[in-house]
């Protein structure tokens, strides 16, 4: 369920890099603990992003999360679909969901980063 | 059922519902000239009186109410409304004084500021009370600019306020608002406050901690002399949040174990009605180190004149206008004197009885997350339901069914899936029991018949609402339909 | 007398299901040295004939309802249809909780969505919330709110804004980012509008007067509107006298971005400061930064209308520090109020009570002018208040009008210190011509 190419953080934010450009978005847990999505909050294009800064936020009927950078980079695209069909991020959250489109910074960042059975395992791990 | 439309959708031009005697003063002629004046308010109500009172009256029948029955929501203590208490806030010496009347000629209103301040500093052992503040969260604001204010004076400005994470929303927002940041301090296995977590947190760049006792769970704070101590030896101050004081009147007082700032829930604790979501009032209260701080005025008494003091140079200001929720105060004073100081005493008494009758009668039905002694409220969880598929949100709506009102949903935040249970202390036990035998059918019916809970509530004025749909495409005020 | 409904038997009962003898062992968690020893000093319980009694000593102490007053100042004394009382005492208004569960709250649910509809017709915004505690808090939301929408950290605010509300901004700007700085007033009591020229500037955050103003004044909104944009500055109108809007055009139509203040005027008597009912509203740019609850329409599942409380990711309960407010107990039943009031009024009714309260005021203005040694303070065009100066300390007029059982103009010297032996008069529809020219007598006598 997890897309083997794809990079996951703790934060359930995943990115998917391409050459010297990445795909953030959140991941299907998350969008399954938020709910109905209602709202993306989407950083102005040209945005200098850092590791773990925050991007935006989304917000759903009961709740709000905020979304973090997974890797370092400059926001050359947002999802604008998002503005009328937030619930695409619900629907599918790891490919007509995708929130913005950086210019990677620094490719060895995604070093730190899980791999699809690390997060699968992670995920396992937070089952209360 | 008659289903009401918007009264924009039943008005039409010509009626009226209400004249105005003529006019009898000599009308000037182009009185209006050069005035800004507004050509028509376009689709503004034109209906009879008739009109509007059976609009209301239906409206109203679509509204559960304590006067219909049971609202078991933690932390609102939604206790029976006294009347006597709304014929005297409706006396015409208080309804129609001007606030800006001479004092001489409102002296039955000063009387009522200064003595239910009075008796609040008695009920909670605190030195001094403002009534100024609306509501709890406005209290919250005023307590921590108080704390700031007295710590800046000292030239020891701090940057954090600590807070449990079982708190309520307005607890950090207020702080917030008074330009802190805000850490949580996590709770413990018994879900009181983490003691080590605490004196770890607290450094002397801590202004203060946020606690509310009894907290969230309904567990009382045992350890708030030593809480206290932890604050106090880095020169922070103890704010309690008192919106659980439906388990501690006549008991335990605040003031006696450390707290320095306190804000009341005159519509949780003292009966005021929650109106559907207001007016409330949250006064505050300080020991003497506070006091030099509070709001302008305050209400003093001086021989046999009661007088208001703006003269307090070391004020945080105002955080509205006049004097606060004041009629709101009178039904308070009201239910004071009805009480008595043993009237007073029984209220956590029973609340405390009542609450625990329902925890015992559901435990085995309902997950509760810890079995620490709890006072006036419970927290169960959804936890066995889930097993079925079955969350907190379908339990609640299921109620409704049931005649009840669901409980306390949204926080705290340390429980998952939380049911807030505070009975508090006017409910019969007829009403309790009815209560607990819903919830114990809603849990077989959650084993049995999940579909039921899932697609409830099934006989209200409405069903169960799509609130994603409201919050995607918002639609906030009624617009006449364009014809294209 | 308590309002305990447990029996002798239902409370051995429930004490036995528990396992305790008596509530006392149920507050064994509470350590004994905080545990109170002694019963709480306070005066013994009032069975009802007796707290009735008492409470009315206590109102006639308030020999303020004997006189006749023309005390304004941000709280107005307006006719109140009998509907408003009777509807907005039901007990299904009176004692629901906030309506989080919206399918048993309907009610209040609709009243609210008329209410906030009302509004922004009123006011010509695009969307209202369902209320504040009263206008100063309501202006001091805007002033944050603005900040929160363009970050900017100066706040112009004219020093004919209520004094009282520029305290309040003050208290809840103090302590953050933002710095309010007072714009004064002209020889015609409006905003001295070269100072304010002069003042805008790119740090600019947002600009904030009264209309019609703490001297009663109208401002001329549509020119400050301009002068603000031009700047990029948000214009904030705030309304302490919302009976004026049923005759001035909106703000909304005149450049405001937010409008906010004070709805008492509507159904809600003086009642000695509250609770009142603070009112906001702004275009639909600015929604999200909108603080306190909002109502909005829906469906349910059977596909019939229905109203929730909706974005609520902007407050305190989900997003905690980040809020728009901490604001969470607002002004419900006074908004209901409020609703009862308007509709009952309705469009024709609310124009007629604000040309009365214009031809009133200005009936008594002339009237008052007309005594020796009094004149306007301020030439512009008022609504129902207006300012008088007079030959001497106003103090004494007033002495001598209490003696004679009138309360007159507020003085305003403790205000504005510029504006000593003034006072502020406000005359509504309830005014009598012959209250109003028994003022004037009574004045002149005083002043002989």
């Amino acid at each position: 369920m997890y897309p083997q190419d794809f990079y996951y953080t703790k934060d359930h934010e995943w990115v998917q890099v391409k050459g010297d450009q990445a795909l953030v978005g959140i991941t299907e847990f998350a969008q399954k603990q938020l709910g109905d999505v209602v709202y993306i909050e989407l950083p102005a294009v040209g945005t200098q992003l850092d590791v773990h800064q925050t991007i935006g936020s989304i917000e759903s009927v009961k709740a709000v999360s905020e979304v973090f950078s997974p890797i370092s980079g400059e926001v050359v695209d947002v999802n604008s679909e998002l503005n009328n069909s937030p619930e695409l991020v619900n629907q599918d959250p790891h490919g007509k969901g995708w929130i913005l489109r950086l210019k990677v910074k620094n490719k060895a960042d995604v070093n730190s980063l899980m791999k699809a059975t690390e997060y699968e395992k992670f995920l396992e791990g937070l089952e209360h | 059922m008659i289903r009401e439309p918007l009264i924009f959708e039943i008005s039409d031009k010509g009626k009226r519902a209400f004249a105005f005697p003529k006019l009898d003063v000599p009308a000037k002629y182009d009185v209006l000239g050069g005035l800004p004046v507004r050509e028509d308010i376009p689709d503004f109500p034109q209906v009879s009186e008739v009109e509007v009172v059976r609009h209301f009256t239906r409206l109203s029948q679509a509204n559960y109410c304590v006067d219909i029955g049971f609202y078991p929501l933690g932390s609102c203590t939604m206790k029976y409304n006294p009347k006597v208490n709304e014929k005297a806030a409706s006396l015409a010496g208080f309804v129609s004084s001007h606030p800006l009347a001479p004092p001489d000629l409102v002296q039955g209103n000063l009387e009522v500021l200064k003595r239910i301040a009075d008796y609040l500093c008695e009920i909670a052992g605190m030195d001094a009370f403002t009534l100024q503040p609306s509501a709890g969260a406005q209290g919250e604001l005023t307590g921590m600019m108080l704390i700031r204010a007295c710590l800046e004076e000292r030239g020891d400005a701090r940057k954090i306020v600590l807070i449990p994470d079982s708190a309520h929303g307005t607890n950090p927002s207020s702080a917030h608002l008074c330009g802190y940041r805000v850490q949580e301090v996590k709770s413990n296995q018994a879900g009181t406050v983490d003691l080590e977590d605490l004196a770890r947190n607290m450094t002397d760049d801590v202004a203060a901690l946020m606690l509310t006792n009894p907290n969230t769970l309904g567990v009382f704070e045992w350890d708030i002399k030593i809480i206290a101590e932890i604050v106090h030896a880095k020169g922070g101050f103890l704010y309690m949040d008192g919106a659980n004081m439906n388990a501690l009147t006549g008991i335990c007082r605040p003031g006696d174990a450390g707290v320095d700032v306190i804000h009341i829930n005159l519509h949780k604790t003292f009966s005021t009605p929650h109106g559907g979501g207001g007016p409330g009032a949250g006064p505050v209260g300080v020991k003497k180190a506070l006091e030099p701080y509070l709001p302008i005025p305050m209400i003093e008494k001086r021989g046999e004149q009661y007088a208001l003091n703006f003269d307090r140079p070391r004020t945080i200001g105002r955080v509205r206008s006049f004097y606060g929720n004041f009629l709101v105060a009178v039904r308070a004073l009201a239910y004071m004197l009805t009480l008595g100081p043993e009237g007073i005493k029984e209220i956590a008494e029973i609340a405390v009885l009542n609450s625990n009758y329902i925890r015992k009668s559901l435990e085995k039905d309902y997950h509760l997350k810890y079995d620490s002694p709890t006072l006036h409220e419970c927290v169960f969880s959804d936890k066995i339901q889930k097993e079925n598929g079955i969350s907190n949100i379908d339990i609640a709506k299921r109620l409704i069914d049931y005649g009840v009102h669901p409980p306390t949903m949204s926080f705290p935040l340390i429980v998952h899936g939380a049911l807030m249970i505070e009975p508090t202390e006017t409910e019969s036990k007829r009403d309790l029991d009815i209560f607990i035998d819903a919830m114990k059918k809603i849990a077989q019916e959650a084993k049995e018949n999940p579909e039921i809970l899932k697609s409830a509530p099934h006989q209200s004025y409405v069903r169960r609402l799509d609130e994603t749909a409201a919050a995607r495409n918002p639609v906030l005020k009624w617009e006449r339909e364009k014809k294209s | 007398m308590s309002y305990i409904s447990l029996s002798d038997q239902d409370k051995k009962e429930m004490l036995d299901r528990i396992g305790v003898s008596s509530p006392e062992e149920l507050f064994c968690c509470i350590p004994e040295d905080i545990r109170l020893k002694k019963g709480l000093n306070l005066p013994a319980a009032m069975p009802e004939p007796e707290l009735l009694r008492h409470f009315e000593a206590l109102a006639s102490k308030n020999i303020y309802p004997k006189y006749l007053s023309f005390l304004g100042a941000g709280s107005y004394v307006h006719f109140i249809p009998t509907v408003v009382d009777y509807l907005s005492s039901r007990g299904e208004f009176v004692t629901p909780y906030t309506p989080y569960q919206p399918e048993v709250s309907q009610g209040t649910l609709q009243v609210v969505f008329e209410y906030q509809t009302l509004i922004c017709q009123l006011t010509g915004m695009d969307i209202a919330n369902a209320s504040l505690y009263d206008g100063a808090s309501a202006s001091a939301e805007a002033v944050l709110m603005a900040h929160r929408l363009n970050g900017k950290a100066k706040v112009l605010a004219a020093r004919t804004l209520h004094p009282q509300y520029r305290e309040t901004i003050g208290t809840y700007t103090k302590n953050l980012a933002v710095t309010v700085e007072e714009v004064g007033f002209g020889g015609n009591g409006e905003i001295n509008l070269q100072e304010l020229a002069k003042r805008l500037d790119k740090d600019v955050s947002a600009v904030i007067l009264q209309s019609p103003n703490f001297l009663g004044i109208i401002e001329d909104l549509k020119k400050i509107g301009e002068l603000a944009h031009n700047h990029q500055a948000l214009f904030i109108v705030a309304v302490a006298e919302a009976a004026s809007l049923g005759i001035l055009e909106a703000p909304g139509k005149l450049g405001a971005d937010i409008v906010c203040g004070e709805a008492q005027s509507f159904g809600l008597a003086p009642s000695f400061g509250g609770p009142y009912l603070g009112f906001m509203g702004c275009m639909k740019d600015f929604l999200r930064q909108l603080p306190g609850r909002i109502a909005g329409q829906t469906k349910d599942v059977d596909g019939n209308r229905g109203f929730v409380l909706t974005l609520s990711t902007r407050e305190q309960h989900i997003r905690r520090e980040k809020a728009t407010s901490n604001i969470c107990t607002n002004q419900a039943l006074c908004a209901l109020r409020a609703t009862i009031f308007l509709e009952t009024l309705g469009l024709l009714g609310l124009k007629e009570m604000a040309l009365q309260n214009i031809q009133k005021a200005n009936y008594a203005a002339d009237r008052l002018a007309r005594v020796k040694g009094i004149k306007r303070k301020f030439a512009g065009k008022f609504f129902n208040e207006f300012v008088l100066e007079f030959p001497k300390d106003l103090q004494k007029v007033n002495d001598d009008l209490k003696q004679k059982g009138v309360v007159g103009g507020l003085a305003l010297g403790r205000f504005y210190p510029e504006l000593k032996n003034c006072g502020l008069f406000c005359v509504t529809e309830v005014h009598q011509k012959e209250e109003i020219d028994r003022l004037a007598s009574l004045v002149e006598e005083a002043l002989r």
